[in-house]
């Protein structure tokens, strides 16, 4: 028998759709797809949602999510198939041979139960080894993937470790069992940056140690570069590209894969501020209802017309309730905020109807921004409306050119939210927002829940209509690629406090502060090794301290 | 509506068939409500279809005018718990403040009260006329209403596209009727169909015990109470209100199941 661990030969999985109006029916959502694994080596599947790459990974555990089944072709896992075989043998193959890491650890642990209880469950119940020695190994993992305190911390719940940590834990929790396989399921999107790469260096380290081979699914293909031998592109259920990362990353040969590799390379030169700000921020502290601290300390920001201020951070660091503050939805405890020359009230109910018209905003999650049973006409043709008593047919041809101006066009007035893409959805949210004629518009982790390349389109698209409609972006991210890209200024923000601000080139150009330092590496390029040089730096730095 | 599934068609056919019943009573009844046409309890004929009832009275005509009355006084109270329960809910889940506590604990104190016991009570001490019913029974129940509205609405209320609108500066009309309202349609549409037959129940409850529609006015409830006697010499007349009962409840709740489907499955509809 030769090394090879998984062999995939001409998968096909179909899944069955209830489009509305229409009877259900079957469509084939994975369209022959074959590769090797050989043990120890590790293989990538990079591809946007709805590339199939989930599926493809859970069949290697011969399993289909609800609704989905395999169709066809083979999955053999050390040397049978497994879409062949018993029930009883398949139960000992998953949780035994093949294990999972999930996006959300903190979904997929069990809040009621110790940590410690859900690493060792399948090593026992497999009788791989007894409750003390999986305790053993456990604990000896958890050292290995560099958690705190490695021999108590399996008597902690769920709750009582952080994001990554808990992340980390479910690799643990994969490796316990000694697998033959290990399939990552996006174990890194839903973390920050700068926990990312701990991660990601615990998670490689592991695999070369234990090795253990294993899938590993994102859709960032700067990620996958650092961990992976091979990486397979996968697009609508069809292999675009599948070859070793070096000739992926360095060599790309069809033009999705040259995209992918690509992207985020938008070109954005920095304006120069004038001398009247759009909107003055001066000294903002708030706190929520309830809490006994502060959320923003003291918070000063400009963002002058026709630019983009940049607010970057970590999830916790107080960006978005910047945002709810200038909004008003959240009025602030101390600090004002002038916008277009007129102090603005600190709750919304103290606005102006034209207060309220030239400050806009779009929001992270498009599908929940927009009402479900509105026809996108109603969507955008609303604040017309609402601000301009525009009515009938004036009203239909500023929907019209407005559609045009996001690239979508007549044709989608009357459809509904849910009969778009991601990324049209997202256009007709900032369709709407442009159909109030604001000075200034809160873009909120927009590009956050997009694919990549969908993402840079709607860069490109909000780019483009500031040279238009000479309109102010604050872009509130945690992403510094989309930062480079767009702004022309931009605040670091750090637990509540500004820890850089100044123009773009002042921001991104050293000496940095030690946080901004750590955000700015943090950042995965697109090159093979980025990973252990950064890491290398950092102990590098710490052993010079 | 070509694709309508085998137990919707027959639950729409039963309810037009009551609804169509109790609009043309007058019409379809063989004899008038309260005539005296036979001798008592006879048993089925070609002359009386279901018999005659404890004093001789036709019992298929009573019944079809039994079913209008009941209907009617059903479909009143759940049109009536409704709106205001609805309503209510929407502004308390959007006001939110001392307006939702308020209203939630009024509510909560009605629902300690066992909604018999009220009824009973209530309808003791005041004039017992069909509009007073409806009434009664349609405030009880929007209580019920108003706690399955105010819970939905609380949830669509977070959402962002409600923030959106509060940041356009809509009114709160507009924020219930135009953003929460369609969102909030497909349970509360469910929850009709079962609150419809609960007041068919509850109203014919309340006849039996003579606190309901008052007599010679047919009801199903008072149907049962004249003819209960019978059931120990073996005559069905009491059972009769209960079979219509049944059909009808199944009836609806089929109905309240496939608009639930269709309204859930439509474009952008919600789970």
């Amino acid at each position: 028998m030769s090394d090879t661990l998984l062999k995939v030969r001409d998968l096909k999985i179909g899944a069955t759709v209830y489009p509305p109006g229409e009877k259900p029916h079957d469509i084939e959502i994975v369209h022959g797809v074959s590769f090797d694994l050989e043990r120890g080596k590790v293989l990538g599947l990079i591809g946007e949602s709805g590339a199939g790459k989930s599926t493809i990974g859970l069949a290697s555990m011969a399993y289909g999510r609800g609704g989905v089944k395999i169709t066809g072709g083979e999955v053999w896992v050390n040397g049978r198939d497994i879409l062949k075989t018993s029930l009883g043998d398949i139960r000992n193959l998953r949780g035994g041979e093949v294990t999972y890491v999930s996006q959300s650890a903190a979904a997929s642990f069990n809040p009621a139960k110790k940590i410690m209880d859900q690493v060792v469950e399948a090593a026992v119940e497999h009788k791989k080894f007894s409750r003390k020695e999986a305790e053993a190994r456990a604990r000896e993992l958890f050292a290995k993937l560099g958690l705190p305190d490695p021999d108590n911390i399996g008597e902690r719940y769920p709750h009582q470790v952080s994001g990554g940590q808990l992340q980390r834990c479910m690799t643990a929790l994969a490796l316990c069992p000694e697998p033959d396989l290990v399939v990552f399921d996006e174990p890194t999107t839903a973390l920050d940056v700068t926990t990312q790469i701990d991660v990601l260096m615990a998670i490689k380290e592991a695999i070369a140690d234990t090795g253990v081979a294993a899938l590993y699914i994102t859709h960032d293909l700067a990620v996958v570069a650092q961990v992976s031998d091979d990486i397979m592109v996968l697009r609508m259920g069809n292999t675009v590209e599948y070859g070793t990362t070096d000739q992926i990353i360095n060599n790309p040969q069809e033009d999705y894969t040259k995209a992918l590799v690509s992207v985020r390379s938008i070109e954005h030169e920095e304006k120069q501020p004038t001398p009247e700000a759009v909107l003055t921020v001066d000294g903002i502290t708030a706190r929520y209802k309830g809490l006994n601290f502060d959320v923003l300390h003291n918070v000063n920001v400009e963002l002058h017309p026709g630019q983009t201020l940049a607010i970057v951070g970590e999830s916790g660091s107080g960006k978005s309730t910047l945002a709810r503050v200038i909004t008003g939805l959240l009025p602030p405890r101390d600090g004002e905020i002038t916008f277009a020359g007129r102090k603005l009230s600190p709750d919304l109910k103290g606005r102006s109807r034209e207060d309220l018209r030239e400050l806009q905003m779009i929001y992270q999650m498009a599908d929940v921004a927009m009402n479900p049973r509105q026809t996108v006409g109603t969507i955008i043709g609303r604040p017309l409306e609402f601000y301009f008593n525009m009515r009938g047919a004036e009203k239909r041809k500023r929907i019209v050119e407005l559609l045009d101006e996001i690239e979508l066009g007549e044709k989608f007035i009357d459809r509904y939210p849910a009969e778009l893409s991601g990324g049209q959805k997202q256009r007709v949210c900032i369709a709407r927002s442009l159909a109030a004629k604001p000075k200034m518009i809160i873009c909120d982790e927009v590009t956050s829940a997009l694919d990549p390349l969908v993402a840079d389109g709607i860069l490109k698209l909000l780019l483009d209509l500031q040279k238009i409609e000479d309109v102010a972006y604050l872009f509130i991210t945690h992403d510094l690629a989309t930062v480079r890209a767009i702004s022309d200024s931009i605040a670091v923000m750090y637990q509540g406090r500004l820890a850089r601000y100044g123009s773009k080139s002042e921001v991104l150009t050293p000496p940095f502060d030690d946080y901004t330092d750590l955000l700015l590496s943090s950042v995965p390029e697109m090159h093979l090794g980025w990973l252990e040089e950064v890491v290398a730096h950092r102990k590098m730095e710490s052993a010079g301290n | 509506m070509k694709n309508i599934p085998i137990s919707a068609m027959i639950g729409l056919f039963l309810m037009a068939a009551y609804f169509l019943m109790a609009i043309f009573a007058p019409l379809l009844a063989p004899y008038g409500m309260a005539e005296v046409v036979g001798d008592v309890w006879e048993p089925s004929s070609p002359e009386f279809l279901l018999g005659t009832d404890n004093i001789g009275r036709d019992l298929l005509s009573r019944m079809i005018y039994g079913g209008r009355t009941t209907i009617f006084i059903a479909t009143a109270a759940t049109i009536l718990s409704f709106v205001t329960g609805s309503v209510l809910g929407f502004f308390a889940a959007v006001i939110g403040g001392w307006v939702d506590q308020v209203l939630s604990r009024f509510v909560d104190l009605i629902m300690s009260i066992p909604t018999l016991i009220f009824a009973l009570v209530v309808l003791s001490v005041m004039p017992v006329t069909i509009p007073i019913l409806i009434v009664v029974m349609g405030l009880l129940d929007s209580t019920r209403v108003y706690r399955l509205a105010r819970a939905v609405a609380a949830d669509i209320n977070v959402m962002d596209f409600v923030e959106a609108a509060k940041l356009r500066g809509e009114g709160r009309s507009w924020i219930v009727f135009r953003e929460i309202l369609p969102n909030a349609l497909s349970p509360l549409v469910a929850e009709m169909g079962l609150r419809f037959i609960f007041a068919v129940l509850f109203v014919s409850t309340l006849s039996f015990l003579g606190l309901g529609v008052q007599p010679p006015e047919a009801d199903w409830g008072g149907i049962v109470k004249e003819n209960k006697e019978g059931i120990v010499y073996g005559i069905p007349a009491a059972l009769l209100p209960a079979v219509a009962i049944a059909t009808l409840a199944i009836s609806v709740n089929l109905v309240a199941d496939w608009v639930l489907n269709r309204t859930t499955s439509l474009k952008g509809g919600r789970g």
